[in-house]
Parts: structure tokens; sequence; C-alpha cells
């Protein structure tokens, strides 16, 4: 990139797909902004950046709270400059059968995962309509199309992003900003080692390609829809997922 | 230092890609200078930008043409 840099903003980037992703925005060169939920995290997120020889850094972000979103984007965008690049991957999990399921079990999974969206995306939408050219990825999951057993509440949250992105797609068309979802099947994380070995060989007996996806295999594909070279591509999910669910 | 008239016309013939003559004071954004919705909302962030104020959103609705913008800079930049 010979022009100025540009910034990347990653949520949930201290481990998993999230740290994968500012991995590779990083070596595609942008200066990347990760963020934790804790400062122990958002201290890793520095070093693994720093070590990288990149010159963003970790920040501390609930994305549950809209004082905590604000102080972010204005403090990171007085360091550097306002993201052109949004990945919004910071997640949560809280599994049970509906008729069990607690009200904060749903409501803490759709505020994390998809209220959260509303919040950081509206507060980096004015940068990149004004530079006329952003990008915003959207990390769901193949249970939003194929559903699971007691993910009503992150099911529900993942379908949820994936219309946002076509909504958002529409309205900022006119100023090249694309808004897409990437939406991973079984991949190799902590989210997915909390399984049982029992649900583990029943998921990959669905996975035609036999094996659990890698993180830098997400981060791949994210990488690309990032890029110069990516910008006819709008308001899509694109499903990575070792052929477990075909749209 | 320019009137605020002159720096409400020179924001707008920016942001909707027109030129500053064509700004007329009764303009309207959208049935005169072609704006559409996302125009209209990028059109009152630059002017709040160039004020350095904050228009509610109630208000930035009724802000329609050139007039109602610098009529509405004026009283609330006094």
């Amino acid at each position: 990139m010979a022009e100025e840099q540009k910034v990347a903003l990653v949520t949930g980037a201290s481990r998993g797909i999230g740290r994968s992703i500012a991995e590779r925005l990083a070596a595609d060169g942008f200066i990347v902004v990760g963020t934790a939920t804790s400062d122990n995290g958002a201290q890793a997120i520095s070093s693994y950046l720093q070590a990288a020889g990149n010159s963003g850094c970790g920040m501390t972000l609930d994305v549950s709270s809209d004082d905590s979103v604000s102080a972010v984007l204005k403090s990171l965008t007085e360091q550097y400059s306002a993201p052109l690049v949004l990945v919004n991957n910071a997640g949560i999990t809280r599994d049970n059968l509906l008729m069990r399921m607690k009200a904060d079990e749903w409501s803490d999974v759709i505020d994390t995962n998809l209220n959260s969206l509303y919040r950081v995306s509206k507060a980096c939408l004015r940068g990149m309509t004004k530079a006329r050219w952003g990008r915003i990825v959207n990390i769901t999951s193949v249970v939003g199309s194929m559903g699971n057993m007691g993910q009503s509440n992150y099911a529900a949250s993942k379908a949820g992003a994936e219309g946002f992105t076509r909504a958002l797609a529409r309205e900022l068309g006119s100023r090249a900003v694309t808004v897409n979802s990437v939406a991973p099947g079984f991949i190799d994380t902590d989210m997915t080692r909390e399984l049982s070995d029992e649900q583990r060989d029943l998921m990959l007996g669905q996975i035609p390609l036999g094996r659990l996806g890698q993180p830098e295999e997400i981060a791949a594909l994210v990488g690309f829809l990032c890029s110069d070279v990516a910008g006819y591509i709008t308001g899509e999910t694109l499903h990575i997922n070792g052929g477990m669910y075909m749209a | 230092m320019s009137s605020i008239e002159e720096r409400v016309k020179k924001i707008v013939a920016e942001q909707l890609g027109v030129k500053e003559e064509e700004v007329q004071t009764e303009a309207s954004f959208v049935e005169d200078l072609g704006a559409d919705s996302l125009d209209t909302v990028e059109l009152v962030m630059a002017l709040e930008e160039e004020f350095e104020t904050e228009i509610p959103d109630e208000e930035a609705e009724k802000i329609t043409t050139v007039k109602l913008a610098i009529d509405y800079i004026s009283e609330n930049l006094a």
C-alpha cells in the first residue's frame, strides 16, 4: 500500500478467529487495532501486533456498552485515524435448550453478538462515507443458516447479523463501502474446544472435508474481502465450512 | 472570515458535488440539488464539523433547504 496506511478495527481479537484476522490484516498492510474485553487481553493483542511490526495496538472494549464503544472510537481515531475497515468478530455463546434458557442467556447473546453491530458499525460509518471507501465484515456462523440444538439465541443473533449486512450494504453502496458476512463452520478455536468428544465426532461426520477449519483459513477470506480487488462484493454471506452446509 | 451563508453554501456544494453558484439560498437539497437520504445525513454531519456544533436528529430532519441550514446555524451559534 503506497498511500497512507488504513486503520482496521477488529473486535474480539485476543484469540481464535479474531486474532488470526488481526494478524492477516497486519500482514496485508493495515494498521490494526484489536479489541478485547479485558486489559490483559488488550495487552496480549498489543504484544502480538508489535511482534509483527505493526504500529497498531490492543484496546479494551465492551461491545455491549455504548460508552465503551464511543470512548474506544474516540481514542483510536485520535491516536491513528478513523477506521476504514471494521471486522465485527466479538461474540459469545450461552447455549441452552430454549425450554431451559434464562432471559439473560438470551439477551446477553443478542446484545453482544447483534446489538453490538448497531453500536460499533454506526460509530465507524462517518469515516468510511467521508473517505468514499470502507469495508465492514461481520463474522457470523453456519449456525445462523442451519440452526443448532441449544443455540436458538446464537443462531438468532447470527442470522440477524446477516440481515443487517444486506440492509447496510444497500445503504452504503453509493459510497463504495462494502458490507459482507463471513459464516464459519466448525473451526478449531477455544469456542469449539468446549464441545464434548461425542459432539465433536458427530460434527466431523457431517463435514465432507473431514476436519475442522483453521482460524487462518477464515482470516484469509476476510483479508480478501477487505482488499481493493474485492470491491464489487457486497451484501453477501460467504460460507466457509468444509462443505458441512452448502447454500 | 466568511459569513455563515458563504460557509454553508460552500459545504453544500462540496457535499452534493454541485457548483457553488447552483447553491441558491432557496434551493432544496433533495428537489433542487439532487441529494438522496444519505447525502442529507452526511451534509448535516459536515455542517456539524464546520461549525463545531451538534445538531439533534429532530432538528436535522427539518433542515431541508439551504436557507433552513443557514437559519439554524445563525440562530444556534450566536
